[in-house]
């Protein structure tokens, strides 16, 4: 064939393309293929192709997309692990004239990798699974707003992610750093399919994540049972609440950076180039007004499950509720006026810096003060130490160590010291793992028998807990340390033998966070094969407050069988002391979503698309645009979005619930 | 469309509370609006009527603004009541968050352009 036709098919996708002259990268493709073959295999031996179609790809259930996203996260924390475990290897190994094992070309991949899967495809899906899970059965609902729209919103996150991991084994993923700043993403610096491959997984990704998040407002805002005021709301919802207000508002901002970064990239324009007018300066600006809003889109949901565990596991009232709310709105709008703290060194003058410096500082108030609530909640509490809890104290202390290094970091001539060392990374790891990972886990952990019926064994949970903080700190306090000397970030290789001892404790300290991930995967495995001693009944294991503890474990397809109507704060504990008697007749049918395959379709679509665009193979581009337009229009002539489950079914799961809570008792 | 399907759909009609609906006349006022506002800036530009091209953007921009107004009221049917007031939240947010992103960023680069531009010199930013 050739050369020209060979060009129109493939774009500039060869063999050469693959990395077969890298054994990391060969050795890694032999194992997960030979996984996923496994899995294909499996899935296939026991004819569940049909029923993982059926019940989980189309689902629009907001709970079974919940635990999807929940799935994708813990997916992708394996891989976004994998590159730290390589990344602290090499920097404990690479001293004395040694290189190490990563070539430059390889490290820097590894590097902006771990930082892009972890922030989109880890926290991201882990925070957004737990809103998608929590947020109906908390406020009385029986889905979110647009269930199709929250189907395709994941399986859009799910076509990012394939983008990411295909860049693992065709062509190769950016070199640039997680936020891809340009002069050194521009074309001419960067001419590989790296850079662009990290485009189009994000703006993938990122249809998704807006979509969601407008989903997930309406839901709240349109959705609350009778008498759920919002300031009656469970603070998860509040901060949920505000966390998707924040992502509507600012992956708009990322969505058009990236795009002014493709046209400087395809079509040759010059808004971040150095020359003809382009200032990549623009760029840094921009991207920071979506990525310091981001980091708050990620703890936000946190601190409302931290809210949730600290109420119920000290049976108490969440103390000063309403300060809490507050709290969570002025950091919601603080969030949008600190991004420059991120540039302070770019060569703004004193005004500016200091301006940033300050409002800075002042998010730590607000920050503060959840913190104070928290502890007079637990204050004359009956504190049960169970694993949610356990995380919650964890979150405390060690947040409160990243949030004072990071006020730290808001004073601008401090700044100028520690810009770009292992210090920053060490801050943002410590609020982050401390603040985002703690909390999600502490939200697994607390929310498990909710969605599956069974607690997680604590044995195995706690061996996770004290793996993953003791290795959290050996891990990151080096880090501090080697900060303060000066060391910055992103070397591969050092000169002075004296750093090298540091290194190996942090690396140390990675290798305890792993046997802390194994020991979570454990936990999974014993807990499903223990699940009828670890059995819940009750629906509600922890003698919790929320409504979502009101309905079953799980919950039947359509949450609540009549929508409850709410007196209080803390809905459910208020109907428990009330006295509250479930329903028993009087059952009607309920009026459902149907499930449709168009979400995962389109989402199929768009990554093919973002592949065509990637590796410049036009047609395949075009050819899967206009596909996508074709089945989206199409959609809009489906008529079966909606059906009725018979009250005959209603009775018949209400009655079976009624059973297993007669023999509770 | 059959009556059949419709009746299916009955339940896809809902709207919120306080959902305000234009009518013809609104409607109209709020076209014929649209149009004059967008036929000013035209004809100042085409017949140079105002003396300096600067004085005649600033004037254009204006013009842009009321129109914006007029889109919201007359075609988005945003008012303080409708929606339980949210509709008026989401906007008081909206600008909020445009004119801190704007103005800050103008301030951000006009700092970073004086301060970092070697054409520049290094003075006047304190």
């Amino acid at each position: 064939m050739s050369p020209d036709l060979l060009k129109l098919i493939f774009g500039r996708l060869g063999i050469d393309s693959l990395p077969l002259h890298e054994p990391i990268l060969v050795g890694t493709f032999v194992m997960v293929a030979l996984g996923g073959i496994t899995l294909f295999a499996g899935v296939t031996y026991f004819r569940l192709w049909g029923y993982l179609w059926r019940e989980w790809f189309t689902t629009v259930d907001h709970k079974r997309i919940g635990i999807m996203y929940m799935i994708l996260g813990i997916v992708m924390l394996l891989r976004g692990f994998a590159d730290a475990l390589m990344m602290r290897a090499q920097q404990a190994l690479a001293f004395g004239g040694s290189e190490g094992f990563l070539p430059a070309h390889h490290y820097d991949q590894v590097f902006t990798a771990h930082g892009v899967i972890m922030i989109f495809f880890v926290a991201m899906p882990l925070v957004t699974g737990l809103m998608n899970y929590v947020v109906p059965l908390q406020i009385g609902a029986r889905d979110v707003s647009f269930p199709f729209l929250n189907n395709f919103s994941f399986w859009m996150t799910v076509g990012g992610a394939v983008l990411v991991m295909a860049s693992l084994f065709i062509g190769e993923f950016a070199r640039t750093g997680w936020l891809a700043y340009p002069p050194l993403s521009n074309i001419g610096y960067s001419p590989d399919v790296g850079v662009d491959y990290y485009i189009w997984a994000l703006q993938v990704a990122g249809v998704g994540t807006t979509l969601s998040g407008i989903n997930l407002i309406c839901t709240i805002v349109k959705l609350r049972c009778p008498g759920m005021t919002m300031m009656r709301m469970p603070v998860f919802t509040w901060t949920s609440l505000c966390t998707n207000i924040l992502i509507v508002a600012s992956f708009p901002v990322l969505t058009v950076v990236l795009a002014l970064l493709s046209l400087d990239r395809y079509v040759g324009t010059n808004f971040f180039t150095n020359d003809f007018g382009g200032s990549p300066m623009m760029y840094v600006n921009l991207i920071w007004i979506w990525g310091h809003p981001e980091v708050y889109i990620l703890v936000l949901p946190a601190f409302g499950i931290f809210s949730e565990v600290t109420s119920t596991f000290s049976g108490k009232r969440l103390f000063g509720y309403t300060s809490m709310v507050y709290a969570t709105v002025v950091i919601t709008i603080l969030s949008y006026l600190v991004w420059l703290h991120h540039f302070f060194t770019m060569g703004s003058g004193a005004s500016v810096n200091s301006f940033f410096g300050i409002t800075t500082m002042i998010i730590s108030i607000p920050t503060g003060a959840k913190m104070f609530n928290w502890l007079f909640t637990m204050y004359r509490g009956r504190i049960r130490f169970e694993l949610p809890m356990m995380w919650t104290i964890a979150f405390m202390l060690t947040f409160v160590l990243g949030g004072m290094t990071g006020v730290l970091l808001a004073v601008p001539p401090a700044d100028f010291v520690l810009h770009n060392s292992l210090f920053l990374i060490a801050h943002f790891h410590n609020v982050i793992i401390g603040g985002v990972v703690f909390g999600a886990f502490a939200g697994i952990n607390y929310w498990f028998p909710k969605a599956f019926g069974f607690k997680l064994d604590p044995f195995w949970g706690k061996l996770s807990f004290w793996f993953w903080v003791t290795g959290f700190y050996l891990a990151f306090m080096p880090l501090y340390v080697l900060g303060l000397m000066g060391v910055t970030r992103r070397l591969r290789v050092f000169d002075d033998p004296s750093l090298q001892i540091w290194f190996v404790i942090a690396a140390i300290g990675a290798g305890l966070v792993f046997l802390g991930i194994l020991s979570m995967l454990m936990q999974f495995a014993v807990s499903f094969l223990k699940r009828e001693q670890l059995e819940d009944v009750t629906g509600d294991p922890w003698d919790a407050r929320t409504l979502e503890w009101a309905t079953s474990s799980p919950p039947p397809d359509y949450n609540f069988a009549f929508t409850p109507v709410v007196h209080d704060n803390d809905a459910w504990w208020d109907m428990k002391r009330r006295g509250y008697q479930r329903p028993l007749t009087g059952f009607k049918p309920i009026h459902m979503p149907s499930s449709t395959g168009t979400g995962i379709i389109l989402a199929g679509f768009a990554t093919a698309m973002g592949f065509g665009l990637i590796w410049y193979i036009w047609w395949l581009a075009a050819a899967s645009f206009i596909a996508m337009l074709v089945v989206g229009i199409g959609h809009t002539f489906n008529y079966h979005r909606d059906f009725d489950i018979p009250a005959d079914d209603v009775i018949r799961t209400e009655d079976a619930r009624t059973k297993l809570l007669a023999g509770a008792k | 469309m059959n009556t059949d399907t419709h009746a299916a759909h009955a339940d896809d009609h809902h709207h919120g509370d306080g959902h305000a609906h234009g009518s013809f006349s609104t409607y109209m006022l709020g076209f014929v609006l649209s149009v004059v506002l967008t036929a000013i800036p035209f004809w100042l530009v085409m017949s140079g009527a105002l003396p300096s091209k600067q004085i005649t953007a600033l004037v254009i921009m204006a013009f842009a603004v009321v129109q914006i107004v007029v889109h919201m009221i007359y075609f988005l049917h945003m008012n303080t009541t409708s929606e339980n007031g949210w509709s008026m939240m989401a906007l008081i947010f909206t600008i909020v968050m445009v004119v801190i992103a704007l103005s800050g960023s103008l301030w951000v680069m006009n700092h970073l352009n004086s301060n970092m531009m070697p054409m520049h010199e290094m003075t006047g930013m304190k």
